[in-house]
């Protein structure tokens, strides 16, 4: 089976893990073989969340600079900041709703222009999906399913082995009961963004 | 898991009792395994080294968790060597699935061998996620008896000179086991080597795969790594032209094989840590040991085209900082504010108020491990004239933090220490601690330790309660500590306010920038609190993450830092 390599970053309490662990679940629920790890130092204080999930025959839990075949970044600046896991094949995804590092706040730090991010990005790997989704989990009624929107958009890819359905049902499983509907629609409608880019 | 299961689990002081404890359950033959960290077994080092004269009766297994790269350790030491060092056996996984297969393996290894085994992890494998098939788990044996033989247990010299005798015998018996260990294992075949362990298997495995070369190149992965079995190893080496070490960390290895080689007189290359090859240095990756697989061995290969980033902007870091509301934010402040045109000496301690190290707050000046803070300031005060103020948490001052105060009084040294007590070990995930109201967990059957009153009992002179979101009255107080002269103790009380909402202790208002602003910024500046953003040239506080703590209101020279009203 063919190897897919994904990288997934985020700041801390974006529920990233969360998203991990959806594609975990969808990927044994299709027979799929993972590996994954995730490196959460000090997440809960603002940290930044980097998982690596590897689908197909493959051992490694780690993805090397230049050999991831998606990124996912659920904030903008993190998604710049692991441009070095990119090469020229790679799909990027990624969320425009800044979170301020506070070294900006307090002067240590210019945060990047979104333009221009966008614009680098662009050139340097093979396609990028961007949007806000922060707007999106908004309009599916939960702010916190930043992660669900951007999900959405990484299956709409089709990059993954993964059916939207498999995932779908691996999010009734691995997410909370009073959130589904609002989680599945923010899955839907990350997806439609993505649909929309292409 | 003491809740869900008939096992007994206890989260102890300090590694060193963690191992003593189940020392004891295991010489009384019943299962036991201790876990830590990699810097742990130092702490526990002690008890280990005699732990493996005395051995054991039933199982027991020492999960070591190393760090190569320091996602969160002051070092990444490789505790391979606490194996060779103590003699004992070791294994390593290098799987999620394996460390599941091999945690009843070492079991048994521990109890055929009456001796404790070393189960060595890293970060990569704990952090990774894998498919395990359950088996079927043994009867438990909770209880068991300790019989008396002290001319084999208590180690005076008399009888640790025997012991060390049974010690080697065992080594011999673990050497021969490790000799036909199935988790000592070749694959693939052809004139050239390569030696690996642990998470670099998979490594190895994917470039072998990539490379195509599975009949050019054969592996031995080595599990069952201490003793090493020499005889596999030395036939290995007879059966290679040239061969690659593969293992993260020290030449743990390396150094072993090139002695067998030296013995049997072989001349081939053995290579590893190598200043074209691999560093003792972090973490390795898939794509850097297929390079190195691909040099060594002279195949062709494409490295893979990273993108290329010069003129990628540098993206503002974004380090782990306190989170907002956090108690040590606001003692940070106040001790500095107190502290306000003295020469200070801050040795910290280990746990999230290490984050203090960041300016504007930059109250960490030094740091080894766990309760050097308080060792060290005895030094700093005896040798410098400056004030020496020192930080520890509740968990590390029950941890390593009581021995040095106790040390501190009797020397009479001169510095204060503030115990930030924040009612949890919050660093690592709210783990309780001896000082923690276990009543607040809904978990019965636990004591509690009062640490005001051991700082007292110890004999400390002078000893300060403080809320550390009264401000300027917890100022007061710290200024008067720092003018004592010996050792004074600052208590600075205030739950951790990430544990306060998971326990859905009562929250505060958050508060907001009111009109009379003047954009002084003192409040950003001095305190860094993340609920802080600016906004169109403006300062305001997210009230999702301000936890209404109030700090910023009792320093804003403006007063504009006011409650939320009530949704109108
Ligand atoms: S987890 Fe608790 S102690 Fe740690 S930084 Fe956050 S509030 Fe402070």
């Amino acid at each position: 089976m063919e190897t897919k390599r994904l990288v997934v970053v985020a700041v801390g309490g974006q529920g990233n893990l969360l998203a991990s662990s959806v594609l975990g679940e969808a990927a044994l629920l299709s027979g799929i073989p993972l590996h994954m790890s995730e490196i959460h130092g000090m997440a809960q204080r603002g940290g930044v969340v980097e998982s690596a999930l590897v689908f197909g025959d493959a051992s490694s839990t780690i993805i090397s600079d230049g050999e991831a075949d998606i990124l996912v970044g659920f904030e903008p600046a993190e998604t710049l900041r692991a441009i070095n896991k990119c090469n020229a094949s790679t799909v990027v995804i990624t969320n425009l709703a800044p979170l301020m590092p506070f070294t900006v706040n307090i002067g240590q730090g210019v945060y990047p222009d979104l333009k221009n991010l966008q614009e680098l990005i662009r050139n340097k790997a093979a396609k990028l999906i961007a949007f806000n989704a922060a707007d999106l989990a908004k309009e599916a009624g939960n702010v916190l399913a930043v992660n669900m929107v951007l999900l959405g958009a990484l299956i709409q890819t089709g990059v993954l082995p993964l059916s939207e359905e498999d995932v779908k049902k691996a999010m009734k499983r691995k997410t909370k009961q009073q959130f589904l509907q609002s989680n599945l629609k923010a899955f839907d409608l990350g997806y439609s963004a993505a649909a929309e880019t292409a | 898991m003491s809740q869900e299961s008939d096992l007994y689990f206890e989260y102890s002081t300090n590694e060193k009792i963690a191992m003593e404890v189940a020392a004891a359950a295991a010489n009384c033959g019943v299962r036991s395994m201790c876990v830590m960290k990699h810097v742990g077994v130092n702490v526990a080092a002690d008890a280990l080294m005699t732990l493996a004269y005395v051995g054991v009766k039933g199982g027991m297994v020492i999960v070591s968790a190393d760090d190569p790269f320091m996602f969160s350790s002051q070092n990444e030491q490789d505790n391979r060597f606490y194996a060779k060092m103590s003699g004992l056996p070791m294994v390593e996984p290098s799987s999620v699935e394996e460390a599941k297969e091999l945690v009843s393996y070492a079991f048994e290894l521990s109890e055929k061998l009456n001796e404790p085994v070393l189960f060595r992890t890293t970060t990569r494998i704990n952090h990774s996620t894998g498919i395990v098939t359950l088996g079927k788990i043994r009867e438990r044996v909770t209880q068991g008896d300790f019989v008396k033989d002290p001319l084999n247990l208590v180690t005076v010299p008399a009888v640790a000179r025997k012991l060390h005798v049974k010690l080697l015998e065992k080594y011999d018996k673990a050497q021969e086991l490790a000799e036909t260990s199935e988790y000592n294992f070749i694959t693939g075949k052809g004139k050239w080597g390569i030696i690996c362990n642990g998470v670099s298997y998979n490594y190895v495995r994917d470039a072998i795969n990539d490379l195509n070369i599975e009949d050019k190149v054969k592996v031995l992965r080595m599990g069952f790594s201490h003793p090493l079995p020499a005889q596999r190893i030395k036939s290995f080496l007879k059966a290679c032209e040239k061969v690659l070490m593969i293992e993260e960390g020290e030449p743990y290895m390396e150094e072993a094989v090139k002695a067998f080689a030296q013995e049997e007189g072989l001349t081939l290359e053995i290579k590893g840590k190598a200043k074209d090859l691999f560093s003792r240095l972090y973490e390795y990756d898939p794509g850097q040991v297929r390079k190195c697989i691909a040099k060594y061995f002279g195949f062709k290969y494409t490295p893979t085209e990273v993108v290329d980033t010069a003129d990628v902007p540098p993206v503002p870091q974004r380090p782990p900082t306190l989170c907002a509301g956090c108690s040590h934010r606001a003692t940070y402040y106040e001790i500095r504010k107190a502290a306000e045109g003295m020469q200070t000496i801050f040795p910290t301690d280990i746990g999230c108020y290490t984050l203090g190290l960041l300016p504007p707050l930059s109250t960490a000046d030094f740091l080894l491990c766990m309760g050097s803070s308080v060792g060290t300031s005895g030094g700093f005060s005896k040798v410098t004239d400056k004030k020496v103020v020192a930080f520890i948490g509740d968990s590390t001052f029950f941890h390593a933090g009581i021995p040095g105060l106790v040390n501190a009084v009797y020397n009479n040294h001169n510095f204060t220490l503030v115990v930030l007590d924040n009612g949890t070990t919050a660093m690592t995930g709210h783990q309780p601690h001896p000082g923690v109201d276990m009543t607040q967990l809904k978990l019965e059957g636990y004591g509690r330790v009062s640490i005001e009153a051991v700082v007292k009992a110890i004999g400390v002179q002078y000893v300060t309660v403080i809320k550390p979101y009264k401000v300027k009255k917890s100022i007061e107080a710290i200024k008067e500590a720092l003018n004592f002269q010996g050792v004074s103790v600052i208590i600075s009380e205030e739950p951790c306010a990430l544990y306060a909402k998971a326990l859905k202790l009562p929250q505060r208002k958050p508060f907001r920038i009111s009109e009379k602003c003047k954009d002084h910024r003192d409040c950003i500046n001095h305190l860094a609190c993340p609920a802080f953003y600016i906004w169109d040239e403006k300062v305001n506080i997210d009230p999702n993450l301000c936890t209404g703590c109030a700090l910023c209101a009792q320093i804003c020279p403006e007063n504009a830092i006011l409650p939320v009203k009530a949704t109108a």
